[in-house]
């Protein structure tokens, strides 16, 4: 931590009561990695929204930019044949 | 799922689609389908009066809580101390709801909270002292969460199937605030030479108090072997202080409850016959 008067940022993903997979909720400050849990569990689940809970710091994410947008995203646009849009799914298969 | 919303997803899956709940349902009620008859072996007075006690004690301890709300270093550590003094306050409304159906008088919750006087009041010493800094509060909160939680894993087994059931419930709780209060004291015990000093000082100044808490039960070796572990992680000394005389248990207390009591009781007693 190089700036000792503010905690670094953490981003904060909780898996919901029955969710598959944790989902993005917000951010927080905490001096480490066990504070971010604690403050996590204070901030983000205070009502009944969670089972789990991942904090990370936010400099340690990867993160495509704007700039970035068209060629990473833009050629999957137009590219039907890659969704599986011909078959028929049945109504008991979830989650697809 | 729905992805439009991260909070929509995680409530999904809830049983009841309440609206008044933005995000999520499903609570569960701690006294449900619990008989609230008081079994034939149990005194009923003693058993009020060991509700009034520890009512009273998550009350005014919530109440310094709050007052931490617009006044902690972090934002993130106001709404922790504000979590915590929430559930005291659940947990002072269940116990003076089963005083008021076990001490002969009937009274409910508001009663209790809102029209008794300092002298009335049960709870320890150490829950009404002022909050003082960051370091005498949380070092405050470890003591009380501490003993309470050893109390009320005790009490969860208690012939009373109420009292038992509030306990269960406050044993969850109280396990987290004990969490909370143990990380900040070794932090700061273990931090700066700043933050070291207003622990020692925070740890004379309320050593007086703790022998209180000890008075009716006997969970004492075992709290103090508890705090024995937080303070040592954190290189602070155990203090072994003459206890003070006079106990909170029997109506005493410090001249700090009377302005605490008249801040909490204020607008019940202005407007009496008001509904919230």
């Amino acid at each position: 931590m190089s700036d000792p008067e503010n905690w670094p940022l953490y981003e904060v993903f909780i898996r919901g009561k029955r969710g598959l997979n944790h989902v993005h909720v917000g951010s927080l400050h905490a001096a480490d990695d066990q504070m971010a849990l604690t403050h996590a569990r204070d901030l983000y689940t205070r009502r009944n929204e969670g089972v789990s809970i991942w904090a990370v710091r936010s400099d340690h994410i990867a993160a495509t930019t704007r700039d970035e947008k068209d060629p990473f995203f833009a050629p999957s646009a137009d590219k039907v044949y890659r969704h599986p849009t011909f078959y028929d799914i049945p109504d008991d298969v979830p989650h697809i | 799922m729905s992805d439009d919303h991260v909070y929509l997803s995680l409530a999904e899956g809830h049983d009841d689609s309440d609206a008044r709940w933005a995000f999520g349902t499903g609570f569960e009620d701690p006294l449900h389908g619990v008989d609230t008859a008081v079994p034939e072996t149990v005194d009923a007075a003693r058993l009020a009066a060991t509700c009034l006690a520890l009512g009273d004690d998550a009350l005014v301890l919530a109440q310094r809580l709050a007052e931490w709300v617009t006044r902690a270093p972090e934002l993130e550590e106001e709404m922790a101390l504000a979590n915590i003094g929430l559930d005291l306050l659940g947990q002072a409304r269940l116990l003076y709801a089963r005083c008021g159906q076990t001490d002969g008088t009937g009274r409910t919750e508001d009663a209790y909270a809102y029209f008794r006087d300092t002298g009335d009041f049960r709870n320890v010493r150490l829950a009404e002292l002022p909050n003082g800094d960051f370091a005498h509060s949380v070092l405050r909160l470890l003591m009380f969460a501490s003993w309470r939680l050893a109390h009320f894993t005790e009490l969860a087994g208690t012939p009373d199937p109420v009292l038992a059931a509030i306990a269960a419930k406050g044993v969850k709780e109280l396990t987290y605030h004990r969490q909370y209060a143990a990380e900040w004291v070794v932090r700061l015990g273990d931090g700066t030479e700043e933050s070291h000093a207003r622990m020692l000082t925070a740890l004379e100044s309320q050593a007086p108090y703790w022998e209180e808490l000890f008075a009716a039960e006997d969970v004492r070796d075992a709290v103090l072997a508890d705090l024995r572990q937080v303070l040592d992680a954190a290189g602070l000394p155990v203090p072994d202080p003459a206890p003070l005389p006079g106990s909170g248990r029997d109506g005493e207390h410090t001249e700090h409850l009377a302005p605490l009591l008249a801040e909490l009781q204020s607008v019940a007693r202005a407007h009496p016959e008001a509904t919230w």
